[in-house]
């Protein structure tokens, strides 16, 4: 009679490519990127980096009512990102708009989402950072945790129904692996053969919880083979790592109709979100550490710089010029038109029945009745 | 919402042959689809379009339902359709979606090779295949939470749950995603789902497998609620909610799935926000849906037999109510019972109270009654079960209270 141990005792390995210095590490096999591929990777991360900085701020200021940052994580957000085909449809849990910015959403967009004005595609119906664009095909941000695993297995069975030459690509962190969601998803992709990859971005917090305390196994990778499913363990922080191992995955769950599960290691620099301060539940020099000594951003430049693809004044540059045009995004998006009061009621059906159209209604005489209190800068 | 039906035959008008089979009566909304076939509204006037079908059944239907009484008198000399169990036109209906339209899929447990718990698809999945008529495992968040996502992303996919009540395990994907995406993706996102199954109380299955779901999922903004009580309204039912493109729940009884009824052979879909009338009266409107439809109509026979004229209206759509018919209902009776199977705290009946008092305050002659099932859990005991639910005797008593 033998008991399988609760832990094998060696921890599953990480695949790396890139050191802390940025050099290829000797021996390790990967496929190269080429120069406009890793320029575009890189200005993606710094315009993420700049985005969330200045976002932050505009919420401290009052401006919008809340912001999360993806600090810490830019390598993940814009090397998966990369390693995707625009048909591939994505659904994100919310620390990965980075993947957005490479599809080709612009600063303004962004900015017209946070301020929830009459240009918002969601139409000023969800908070901040809960971006949606079908043209992207990333889908709007639903802030229960997990709720879109479930979802993305079913995404999957409906690319595999049409036979189509993509998959789906879905993010949690390392917390919402705890949800049931989580466990049926990948359940259920594996039972349905479906190409989906699930990619676990393991920052090692859950709000204040660590991941200590959020599971006992090795980590997330180990659990994919009790669904069977094919995972593999990657340094969130190295850009090509992340890439190779993306691009790797979408070809097999495409090829093989299967799923295959990613472990992202990294680390979450920023708060939580904007209503949380992380300083009361973790040390400051661990926060410190992880923005210097291992930031993604920096590994990577040392690597681009390396080949001779990007320079110190084309970063200065680059910055500066980000700086201002989100700068003037924001003014343009806090300056633009709310969205109209009748948005309260549309969308809710594809039409209204009659107690909606019987409530706006209402609604309007009220608003008739007493124009002094209502705000003049929201149109009807 | 607009209701697409198809109504075919000749332009002739409804002659001697009485076959009242209900087709549409648009109410207030015409129809704007872009499909051929015919609209009949309710005063029996046809708009033009052609279709195959044309040249099947030459009835033309008007409004009038099918009720029990007149329809053994009616379809002297013609061929009224074709006899089946209720679980049997909910299967038809989904057959003749899925033949339709290749986006519709299914997807529960047992739905498969098994047939469903109680057969409604048994067949599809020899006919359509394994992915497109799918066993899933057992998570009803999980597999709810996949038809969002495949609903999403352009299927149209029917999600059985095996017991309504198990779908209490999907609320946070019902309420949360399916009722919301559509409204804060800021319509970009569909999501044209039927989430169905077999709810209320059976013959001795325990508390937790006679829930009443719609009590629960009434407030749920983006979704659209239906309850069958016929095998005629059962198709028609399933395949409105099938095309819609709003989220719609289909309420189904475990104990009406054998019910024995002769429907049309031609293609019918009904309204999903009507109401129907079950029996016209003048002295009190009787409101109801699902089995307990059946308890009304039993005591509606003791009641004429009294010399009382009940107005039964089935109202079928539980979300949003039917306040037009209710309300003409209302307007000619001036008294309104409610016979329902939720519970009296937070019920469908609750919310119609309400909803009848704030819109016909001044037609009624006396408050509103509503005979619901008590604020406990079902009872597994057959004696204790029984008096939970609403009783033909105590409508007929309620009945006579009103109407002193």
């Amino acid at each position: 009679m033998n008991f399988t141990s609760e832990s094998s005792g060696k921890r599953i390995p990480c695949f790396r490519v890139l050191d802390d210095n940025g050099y290829p590490i000797a021996g390790s096999i990967f496929e190269q990127v080429n120069k406009e591929v890793a320029v575009r990777m890189y200005s993606g991360m710094v315009t993420l980096q700049i985005m969330d900085t200045i976002l932050y701020e505009t919420q401290r200021q009052g401006r919008i009512s809340f912001y999360l940052t993806s600090t810490g994580e830019e390598a993940i957000n814009l090397a998966s990102a990369a390693a995707l085909s625009p048909d591939d449809v994505v659904l994100p849990q919310y620390r990965e708009p980075g993947v957005l910015l490479w599809r080709g959403f612009t600063l303004q967009e962004f900015a017209n989402q946070c301020f929830g004005n009459k240009a918002d595609y969601g139409k000023g119906r969800q908070m901040p950072i809960h971006y949606g664009s079908q043209k992207h095909n990333y889908f709007t941000v639903s802030s229960p945790i997990a709720t879109q695993l479930p979802q993305a297995a079913g995404v999957a069975y409906s690319l595999k129904m049409d036979k189509k030459d993509a998959c789906v690509v879905t993010y949690m962190g390392d917390g919402g692996t705890s949800e049931g969601d989580f466990h049926a998803a990948l359940n259920f992709a594996a039972v349905m053969e479906v190409p989906v990859i699930f990619i676990c971005r393991n920052n090692g917090w859950a709000i204040s919880t660590p991941i200590t305390e959020q599971f006992r196994s090795d980590g997330v990778v180990v659990r994919g083979q009790a669904y069977g499913i094919r995972s593999i363990r990657v340094d969130g922080n190295d850009a090509l790592a992340v890439y190779n191992s993306v691009r790797t995955a979408r070809q097999t769950a495409i090829n093989e109709q299967r799923p295959i599960l990613i472990e992202a290691l990294t680390y979450r620099v920023g708060h939580h979100s904007t209503s949380d301060d992380s300083t009361k539940y973790r040390a400051v020099d661990e926060i410190e550490h992880w923005k210097t000594a291992q930031n993604p951003v920096s590994r990577f430049r040392k690597w681009v710089q390396g080949n001779g693809w990007w320079t110190d004044e084309d970063e200065s540059e680059f910055r500066s010029n980000i700086r201002k045009q989100l700068m003037e995004a924001i003014q343009l998006a806090a300056r633009k038109e709310k969205p109209p009061i009748a948005n309260l009621f549309t969308d809710v059906y594809e039409e209204n029945p009659p107690n909606l159209v019987e409530q706006e209604r209402s609604l309007g005489e009220t608003i008739k009745k007493h124009p002094q209190d209502y705000p003049s800068d929201v149109p009807l | 919402m607009a209701a697409i039906v198809q109504g075919i035959g000749a332009t002739a008008a409804p002659s001697a042959s009485s076959n009242k089979f209900l087709l549409s009566s648009l109410g207030s909304s015409l129809l704007e689809k872009k499909r051929n076939f015919f609209v009949v509204r309710s005063d029996g006037k046809c708009y033009t379009g052609l279709n195959q079908q044309q040249r099947r059944a030459q009835n033309v239907v008007t409004n009038a339902v099918a009720t029990k009484e007149e329809k053994a008198s009616a379809a002297v000399g013609s061929k009224p359709g074709h006899e089946l169990l209720l679980f049997e036109a909910l299967r038809e209906g989904l057959e003749e979606e899925m033949d339709r339209d290749p986006c519709v899929c299914v997807m529960g447990e047992d739905v498969g090779h098994y047939g469903g718990s109680y057969k409604v698809t048994k067949g599809l999945a020899e006919k359509y295949g394994d992915l497109r008529v799918l066993d899933t495992p057992i998570a009803e968040n999980s597999f709810t939470g996949m038809g969002i996502g495949a609903a999403m992303t352009g299927l149209r996919p029917i999600v059985e749950g095996m017991n309504m009540g198990f779908l209490l395990l999907a609320f946070n994907q019902i309420s949360n995603n399916c009722g919301m995406l559509h409204y804060t993706s800021g319509g970009q996102f569909k999501i044209p789902i039927v989430i169905r199954g077999p709810g209320g109380v059976g013959r001795q299955l325990g508390a937790e497998h006679s829930q009443r779901l719609e009590s629960y999922f009434q407030s749920i903004p983006g979704i659209q609620m239906v309850a069958c009580s016929t095998a005629y309204n059962a198709k028609g039912l399933m395949k409105a909610a099938i095309r819609s493109d709003n989220p719609v729940i289909l309420f189904e009884h475990v104990l009406l799935y054998n019910l024995k009824e002769r429907i049309p052979d031609e293609e019918y879909v009904l309204n999903l926000e009507e109401a129907e009338m079950v029996r016209p009266g003048e002295h009190v409107t009787i409101l109801t849906y699902s089995r307990m439809r059946y308890h009304v109509m039993q005591a509606a026979k003791t009641l004429v037999n009294k010399g009382y004229d009940p107005e039964v209206i089935d109202i079928r759509s539980l979300k949003p109510f039917d306040l037009y018919t209710i309300g003409n209902s209302v307007k000619k009776t001036h008294r309104v019972l409610i016979v329902e199977e939720c519970m009296r705290t937070g019920g469908i009946g609750a919310s119609l109270t309400a909803a009848i008092n704030e819109n016909f305050h001044d037609h009624l002659d006396a408050p509103i009654v509503c005979l619901s099932s008590q604020d406990v859990p079902t009872p597994y005991a057959g004696t204790l079960e029984e008096w939970t639910l609403v009783q033909p005797a105590q409508i007929v008593a309620a009945v006579e209270q009103l109407c002193l």
